[in-house]
Parts: C-alpha cells; sequence; structure tokens
C-alpha cells in the first residue's frame, strides 16, 4: 500500500517536472515577449508542483531523500511520467496541444484529489488547482486560436494532433498504484475522468473547427518506466551537475 | 507585419485603492491583454484587479494646452480649506 | 521659436521636472532616447540567451526556479522598455527588426558564453551588479515613461544580484572542484563585466549631451569606478581573486586603482566578433521568424472573432 502510494506520488511529480522542465526550453525563444513569458510562468507553476510533490514522496522514503535526489538521482527507468509530457516541444502548435491536452486531463484529476483521503494530497491538489485552471483557460484559447486562425495555423496544429493523439490513451491507462490509490479513496472516482476530458476536448476542438481523431493504437508505458527515447537526453542534461559532482552543495 | 495592438494595463493593488497605471502591452484581443497583464504584471502579488483598455481609445489632453487647460485653476485658492482663517479654538471642523 | 522651445525644454530639465510623451522635445533628444531605451531592451532580451542557456541544467530544482524567473524577469523588463520606447513613436516590431538585422547594439557583454554553473552566479553578480550599477541611478532620468520602467526593473533586478552571489558563495564553501569552477569563472567574466560600463570618458563624445539632458546621469569612467570599489570587497566573501593584478587601494583617491582595459577585445565584440554575437543573433532571429506565423494567426482569430461579434450585433 505505502509502494502504491510513493509510487503515485512519484507519478504527479515526475508529470509536473518533465513537462515544466519541456516548457522552460521555450524561455528566451517564444513567438513573442508576452507569451514567452506565459509559457515561463507555466513552467514555474509546473516545476513548483512536482517539488511540493516530492517533498511529501521524501518525507515517506525518508534516508536523507530530498526533492533533489529524487528529481536528480533517478534514471529514466524510475520515472514514471506519462510518454506525452517528454515529447519535443516541437513548434509552437505542438506545445499548445501537448500542453492542453495535459491540463484537460490534469483539471478533472486535480478536482478529484482535492476530495482525497490523503490530507497532504488533498491540500497540494487545491493549491495546485488554482494554476491548472489558469493552465487550462490558456492552452484551451490558444487551441482555438490556432484551430480558427490561419490556414498554415490549422496546418500546423493538424499536425501537432496526428503527433500526438497516440499518447492520450495513457492517461487512462491505470496503473496498479493508480487502481490502488481510487480504491483506498487517495484518487477518487479515477473512472469518470476519461469522459471528462473527452467532454473538454470535444468542446474545445469544436470551437478550434478541429475534429477528433478515431481511438485508434495508444502508446504507453511511461507509468512503468518504459519511456520513449527522450526522457533519457531531458535527465542527461537535467541531471549533468549533480551526476558530475556527486554529492555537493549547490 | 500587422503588430498585435497596444493596450494600457491598469491594476488596482489591494481593495480600497484605485487602478493605477502600471505599464503597457501588446495582445490581439482583451481576453489575451487580461491575460498577459497577468503574467507581465502582477507576478510579484502586485494586483488583485486589472483594467486593460486598447491604447487607440484613450485620448489625451493637449500639453500645448496645458496653462489654458490648468492654469485657470491656480489662483481659486478659496477651493481649499486653508483658505479660511477660523480660530485654532475652533474643533472638528 | 524652435530656440525658445529648446530653452523651455533645457529650463523645465534642469528644474528636475520630467518630460512625458506628449510634451515637445527636440528632435535629438528622442532620437537618442530611442537608440538608448532601445538597446537597453535589445539587452534584456539577448541577456535572457546566455542565462537560459543553463536552465534545463540548473543543479537543483531551487536553482532551476529561481533561474527560470530571473530569465523571465528579463523578458519582462525588456517588455517594459519597449514600452517606454514606443511612447516615442516606435513600435516594438519595428525595433525588433533593427535587432535581428544586427542595426542595433545591445550590451556586449552577452556575446559571452556561459561554460559553466559558476557562470549563471557571475553573471548575477557580476554583470547584474554592473547593471544595477547603471540602472539605479536611469529611475531619475528626465523621460517619465523610461524613469518609470527604470523603477520598475530596479524593483525586480534586487533579487537577480543576490541569486546570483548565493551560488557562487554556495561554490566558495564547496569542493575543490567546486572552488576552481567559481574562480575559473570569475577569471573570465571580470574584464567583460568592466567593459559594460563602456568606452572612457575621453572615448564616449555624446556623454557631455545626455548628461544634460539627464538621460545618462554619472559617466563610464565615475560608475566603472563604482563597481570596482564595491566589487573588490565582496570579492573578499567570496574568497576569490579577481583576475586584474594592479587593482590596489589609493589612499590619496579613496578608490580602488585598476588595469588597463583591453579596448582592442571591446570594439572588436561590439562589432560582431565575439565569441556568441552570431548564435545570440541567429537564436533572435529564429525565435521570431518561427514565431511569425503564430502572431499571424492571434491577429486573425481575433478579426475573425470581432467579425463574427458584430455580424450578431447587426
Amino acid at each position: 500500500m505505502q509502494d502504491h502510494l510513493y509510487n503515485f506520488l512519484l507519478y504527479l511529480g515526475d508529470n509536473a517536472l518533465i513537462l515544466g522542465h519541456r516548457l522552460s526550453e521555450w524561455c528566451g525563444h517564444g513567438p513573442v515577449l508576452e507569451q514567452d513569458m506565459a509559457l515561463t510562468n507555466i513552467a514555474l507553476d509546473l516545476v513548483g508542483q512536482s517539488r511540493n510533490i516530492f517533498q511529501l514522496a521524501a518525507k515517506m522514503q525518508g534516508e536523507g531523500a530530498t526533492e533533489d535526489t529524487l528529481a536528480y538521482l533517478r534514471d529514466a527507468t524510475a520515472y514514471k511520467n506519462i510518454l506525452l509530457v517528454e515529447q519535443k516541444n516541437g513548434d509552437f502548435a505542438k506545445t499548445i496541444l501537448r500542453q492542453f491536452f495535459y491540463d484537460a486531463f490534469n483539471y478533472p484529476c486535480y478536482q478529484r484529489l482535492m476530495q482525497s483521503s490523503n490530507k497532504d494530497i488533498a491540500a497540494f491538489a487545491e493549491k495546485s488547482m488554482k494554476e491548472i485552471t489558469y493552465h487550462l483557460k490558456w492552452s484551451s484559447e490558444w487551441v482555438i486560436r490556432l484551430g480558427d486562425g490561419t490556414e498554415e495555423s490549422l496546418r500546423r496544429i493538424n499536425e501537432a494532433l496526428e503527433d500526438l493523439w497516440p499518447y492520450t490513451g495513457e492517461m487512462f491507462k491505470y496503473a496498479d498504484f493508480e487502481i490502488a490509490m481510487t480504491e483506498s479513496g487517495v484518487f477518487p472516482d479515477a473512472a469518470g475522468i476519461e469522459a471528462e476530458w473527452e467532454q473538454e476536448v470535444k468542446n474545445i476542438f469544436a470551437q478550434a473547427g478541429l475534429e477528433l481523431p478515431e481511438k485508434a493504437w495508444m502508446h504507453d508505458g511511461g507509468k512503468h518506466g518504459r519511456h520513449s527515447e527522450h526522457l533519457g537526453y531531458i535527465l542527461a542534461e537535467m541531471q549533468f551537475l549533480q551526476r558530475a559532482y556527486p554529492g555537493q552543495k549547490w | 507585419m500587422n503588430e498585435w495592438p497596444l493596450w494600457e494595463i491598469f491594476i488596482r493593488s489591494k481593495n480600497g485603492l484605485s487602478h493605477k497605471h502600471v505599464g503597457s502591452l501588446h495582445a490581439t484581443d482583451e481576453e489575451m491583454a487580461m491575460q498577459n497583464a497577468r503574467d507581465v504584471y502582477t507576478r510579484r502579488s502586485e494586483g488583485i484587479s486589472i483594467w486593460v483598455v486598447e491604447s487607440k481609445h484613450i485620448s489625451a489632453s493637449d500639453p500645448d494646452e496645458g496653462e489654458s487647460l490648468f492654469d485657470p485653476a491656480n489662483d481659486k485658492v478659496y477651493r481649499h480649506p486653508t483658505f479660511y482663517n477660523l480660530p485654532d479654538e475652533l474643533k472638528h471642523m | 521659436m524652435e530656440k525658445n522651445l529648446e530653452e523651455i525644454f533645457q529650463a523645465k530639465i534642469d528644474r528636475e521636472e520630467k518630460i512625458e510623451p506628449k510634451d515637445w522635445m527636440p528632435d535629438a533628444y528622442r532620437k537618442t532616447l530611442v537608440r538608448q531605451i532601445s538597446q537597453h531592451a535589445h539587452s534584456e532580451i539577448i541577456g535572457m540567451l546566455p542565462e537560459g542557456n543553463w536552465i534545463t541544467r540548473a543543479p537543483t530544482l531551487r536553482r532551476k526556479v529561481a533561474l527560470m524567473a530571473k530569465v523571465q524577469d528579463e523578458a519582462g523588463h525588456g517588455l517594459y522598455l519597449y514600452s517606454a520606447a514606443e511612447t516615442l513613436g516606435v513600435d516594438r516590431v519595428e525595433l525588433f527588426e533593427q535587432l535581428n538585422s544586427g542595426k542595433a547594439k545591445y550590451s556586449s557583454i552577452f556575446n559571452y558564453p556561459t561554460l559553466s554553473w559558476a557562470d549563471i552566479g557571475s553573471v548575477g553578480w557580476l554583470v547584474d551588479g554592473a547593471a544595477i550599477m547603471n540602472q539605479v541611478p536611469l529611475c531619475r532620468c528626465s523621460y517619465g515613461p523610461y524613469a518609470r520602467a527604470m523603477v520598475r526593473v530596479c524593483k525586480e533586478e534586487s533579487f537577480h544580484q543576490r541569486q546570483g552571489f548565493e551560488i557562487l558563495l554556495n561554490l566558495s564553501k564547496g569542493s575543490q572542484a567546486q572552488k576552481d569552477m567559481l574562480q575559473e569563472s570569475v577569471n573570465r567574466w571580470w574584464w567583460p563585466a568592466m567593459m559594460m560600463f563602456g568606452p572612457a570618458d575621453g572615448d564616449s563624445p555624446n556623454t557631455q549631451q545626455s548628461m544634460k539632458w539627464k538621460i545618462k546621469r554619472f559617466t563610464n569612467d565615475d560608475l566603472r569606478q563604482k563597481f570596482v570599489d564595491v566589487a573588490y570587497e565582496q570579492a573578499k566573501v567570496l574568497n576569490v581573486t579577481l583576475p586584474d593584478p594592479d587593482i590596489k587601494w589609493n589612499e590619496e583617491r579613496g578608490h580602488y586603482d585598476y588595469g588597463v582595459i583591453n579596448w582592442d577585445e571591446f570594439w572588436n565584440v561590439v562589432k560582431g566578433n565575439g565569441p556568441c554575437n552570431k548564435e545570440r543573433l541567429a537564436a533572435r532571429n529564429k525565435a521570431w521568424d518561427e514565431g511569425q506565423w503564430v502572431r499571424e494567426a492571434a491577429l486573425a482569430h481575433a478579426e475573425k472573432r470581432a467579425n463574427r461579434k458584430s455580424k450578431k450585433v447587426a
């Protein structure tokens, strides 16, 4: 049981950290200054969320674990994030759509986590929910803008859709640790999330003039540590100093 | 290329105070202007309420008319409480 | 008439009154301001690149969020400054195009690479430190929108230098490898930081006019001296040696003397021969070009929406 809770925390933290890390790659390279800052704000929220959750996990683990040992000293196979968040930024359309898929999923997840039987998680979810609500609004509006913008923006977001769609199924393919959390009330009513996600995506896609693809083959494995090749590079970069100078304070 | 329109941003730092001009930014519509204002001008909890106005909608007085607009008020000292001579003993006035 | 206006204008400045956008101002004042403010804005935007270079490699999550927030602030500072320039009748796109084409200048310091994590500390300590020396007096400059932007910039900037110094302080208390990293970094950044104040006063022909207009409040050499005096003391806290054997206290002047700056290097970096000039401009051009379709799409959507709205109303 404790193992499941620990893995569940890592899963939440890893999703936030890896997506935050990806978004931070935009910093200084955004399409317009105002949106550069918006992207970084979301990245800051996400890395902040991962810190909160890793601190909970570290407390559970004890033995000198910290948010940083969890972020910097685990290899890819120990990371539990979904494959969606580690996908490359691509162009702005791909970054936006990846963000929207994640936000539209995260929103109902965290709504449920606010009702968690675990008080720490419920408190964390309540704090994060304010951020997630804003993220979802921001990414939804951009999906609509790009879908209902120019021919080029429509073409690009459709290309992004083709790339990213096969990564959406994994969100709802619950791992053993999630099932255990649902059963114990830590993550109540997880079964309803998929329908809510689909409803939200349909709604925004309708406004954006985008079509929801058929449910087809979906990739998975992230929750079990089987990642795409991208994560190795993310971690190689992220963990470089901690690995090159082990045990130092920074 | 067409630039995104310029917006002027006004922020209320806390209830009880009026909105104050803090700067400007570019956005395509009022929704985006609002969000950009939030991301640009309230990163350090500077505000609890935002007004955005597209810059082109602001009319400003002409500094060349400054004298005729504002100087005539200068000699109307009788509009100020200190103009009136009252004894110090008088309280609550 | 013109002469008269110019006298009134100068008298206003002499009385420490601010000039506001719609006020009459000499063309040369406007032009100088646009150049100065936009160069300053460009420096903030280019400055995001060398520091952003380490966001994905920051060694702890705390360092990562601090660095992200700092680089994000620089975007904000650029934005405030472009806004100030826009009150003078140039738009941001025009200024961006000047930057991207290589026509506009920006602070040369950002043409140096960030090669180690210690460089993020050095940039905070020395580069931001030098920038603050320059910027604080500008909060009192004669042009209102610029002065107001600078007040905001300076308020936010104060965490930047502390952030950098804390990084270096941790290195100075760390392993030998970390101490070496610190010293090696300071060795590389010290002289470029000294150059940030610009050419010596004798070679800075516009300084006098700018000071008369109060858009510059101290000379380059005065600010440089202030910087040396402060940095020398701070270096002791870090236990690092500044790479200038000629630094020593001058009792008579009440200041530290310092060695000769390599102006040949300075002018070469200004001319585009610095280690990273080409990369920096290429990165800005790439971001701008790849953002083109995004900016167009958002504008197109806003127009469609506005049209739909007005149709509904009609």
